[in-house]
């Protein structure tokens, strides 16, 4: 069953760019393609942020645990399309212009949280192997992942800073990020409530990153 | 991906629709490679709709010595990528919920220190001078700009009518607050009324347009019907839209985004590619249609204006 669903949902979070090139290709961007690539490739790396991190807290209290299978590549197309976000910054935004990234990386606040974002990532993607969680060990390999939490509220606050005035939909990353962090503050700050859950549920982060 | 350069822009983009519409379908059956040409335009529209022309040509413009001969931005891209919050904060929404948006009756309050409060309807408003089309650079505060042939004329022809006093050392412009018509309004994401104002001699500068109108016809709603003004060496948002007041005073107006945030928007906001935003550069911006960014100029490359800021700071009054 999952080895038929696998290819489905990889193809379908490949969507979100297919749906860019088709409406790039018939001129459809409306008209400011290069700001629509932006925000488009920007908002998609925080929702598989996010659904990367409702992993966990949705299996445990659905006790789904087959979803941990999808976890890392949630986890790596978050990954995929900060790149192409990335990529369109240095290249349509800034033209590889380096002395004026490096300026605006030291000098406007949205652009360095969104650049140490970014960086945070490249480690997790890195070590996102079979072979890195062996040589790392799972303990190890955990609390180098756990870098995710912090990325995901820079790159709330990437988008908060940057948009004008009307901060309506950063607001809405920020409330389900504060939840899927708050879930987490709970399990780690009343372990007695939710010990059942965790007992039954121990060690499965060494299952965890298999595919 | 095609993303058009400038040479691909037509400077007769200010074409009749009939004609623009052929462009279209030309657009939309290429893309398709020989697939039903009418499916194609039909799919594009679909995601992109053409706005409706306003289609009431204004008779007896006149060509202006203020215009630019750059290349003018497509009637499509200034009709559908607008900065107008009484609508919505995207961009591309406005062009749809302004569609019923009602522009007559419509009556504009003159008051404030003027020898003769009063109300004037937009028709007589527009009676007043010979309208001209004015083709301005237009640079929004966020980066990017357009080139648009605006109709109208000088906001003076205005302001000497409405006889200011001696006394009076600013204009303010009220947009209409309607929040049954105007979405955005029922939200608080910037103070409504919205306001913005221009000192006395900015205002009777020659260059500064009330505007009724753009591509030859009656102002589209979502660009600012029925009545505006156009200001084209500050930032966009100094332009105000749909005025329902004209206030003149001896105090400087507080403009609607200079309150939401004072650090950030200036009273003056000339066009400066010195002073940044203090979250991005003004350095350069995007023309829309165009690959490449573009320097920014000085009040967007209107130098007559310098002298009004003789001796000021524009780093302090920015």
């Amino acid at each position: 069953m999952i080895r038929w669903f696998k290819p489905v949902v990889f193809l379908a979070c490949l969507g979100p760019l297919a749906r860019l090139g088709w409406k790039g290709y018939h001129q459809a961007l409306g008209a400011n393609p290069i700001e629509v690539i932006t925000h488009s490739t920007g908002d998609w790396t925080l929702i598989f942020l996010l659904v990367t991190l409702a992993i966990t807290p949705i299996r445990k209290l659905t006790r789904q645990l087959w979803l941990i299978r999808f976890r890392r590549m949630f986890g790596l197309f978050a990954f995929f399309y900060v790149v192409l976000h990335f990529l369109t910054y240095i290249w349509l935004d800034k033209f590889f212009d380096v002395h004026e990234m490096l300026a605006d990386i030291a000098k406007r606040k949205f652009i360095t949280v969104g650049f140490t974002a970014f960086l945070l990532l490249i480690p997790l993607a890195v070590t996102s192997t079979s072979g890195w969680i062996r040589r790392l060990g799972g303990k190890r390999w955990s609390r180098l992942h756990q870098l995710i939490y912090l990325s995901a509220v820079l790159g709330v606050i990437h988008y908060w800073w940057l948009v004008k005035k009307d901060v309506h939909k950063p607001l809405e990353y920020a409330i389900v990020l504060s939840v899927l962090l708050g879930y987490r503050v709970l399990v780690w700050g009343f372990p007695k409530l939710t010990a059942n859950r965790t007992r039954t549920l121990s060690g499965e982060h060494i299952e965890s990153p298999q595919w | 991906m095609l993303i058009k350069k400038a040479a691909d822009i037509p400077s007769s983009e200010i074409t009749p629709k009939t004609l623009y519409l052929n462009r279209r379908k030309f657009i939309g059956g290429a893309a398709l490679a020989g697939a039903a040409v009418a499916t194609g335009a039909g799919l594009s529209e679909l995601i992109f709709p053409v706005p409706v022309h306003a289609d009431a040509k204004i008779d007896g413009i006149q060509k202006s010595q203020f215009s630019t001969t750059e290349a003018v931005t497509p009637y499509k891209d200034v009709t559908n990528y607008n900065n107008y919050y009484e609508f919505s904060t995207d961009k591309y929404e406005p062009a749809g919920l302004a569609k019923n948006f009602k522009t007559r009756p419509w009556k504009v309050k003159i008051d404030g220190l003027v020898s003769k409060k009063q109300e004037l309807d937009v028709d007589a408003i527009i009676k007043m001078a010979t309208p001209e089309e004015r083709i301005y650079r237009h640079r929004c505060v966020e980066g990017w700009s357009i080139v648009v042939p605006w109709v109208g004329f000088s906001l003076s022809e205005l302001i000497k009518r409405a006889q200011p006093l001696g006394k009076a050392k600013f204009v303010e412009f009220t947009t209409i607050l309607d929040p049954s018509q105007m979405p955005g309004q029922r939200g608080n994401v910037l103070d409504w009324p919205y306001v913005e104002g221009l000192r006395m001699d900015e205002a009777t500068h020659p260059l500064a347009l009330l505007c009724f109108g753009m591509y030859g016809e009656v102002l589209p709603n979502q660009d600012g019907a029925p009545l505006r003004i156009v200001v084209p060496w500050k930032y966009g948002f100094k332009s105000a839209k749909a005025i329902v007041r004209i206030r003149f005073t001896d105090s400087q107006p507080i403009n609607t985004w200079n309150r939401a945030a004072p650090n950030e928007y200036g009273f003056y906001s000339n066009v400066n590619p010195h002073v940044d935003h203090p979250r991005w550069s003004q350095a350069k911006e995007r023309r829309l249609g165009e690959f490449f960014k573009r320097p920014t100029l000085m009040f967007n490359g209107y130098d007559q204006v310098a002298s009004l800021y003789s001796g000021m700071d524009l780093k302090k009054y920015f």
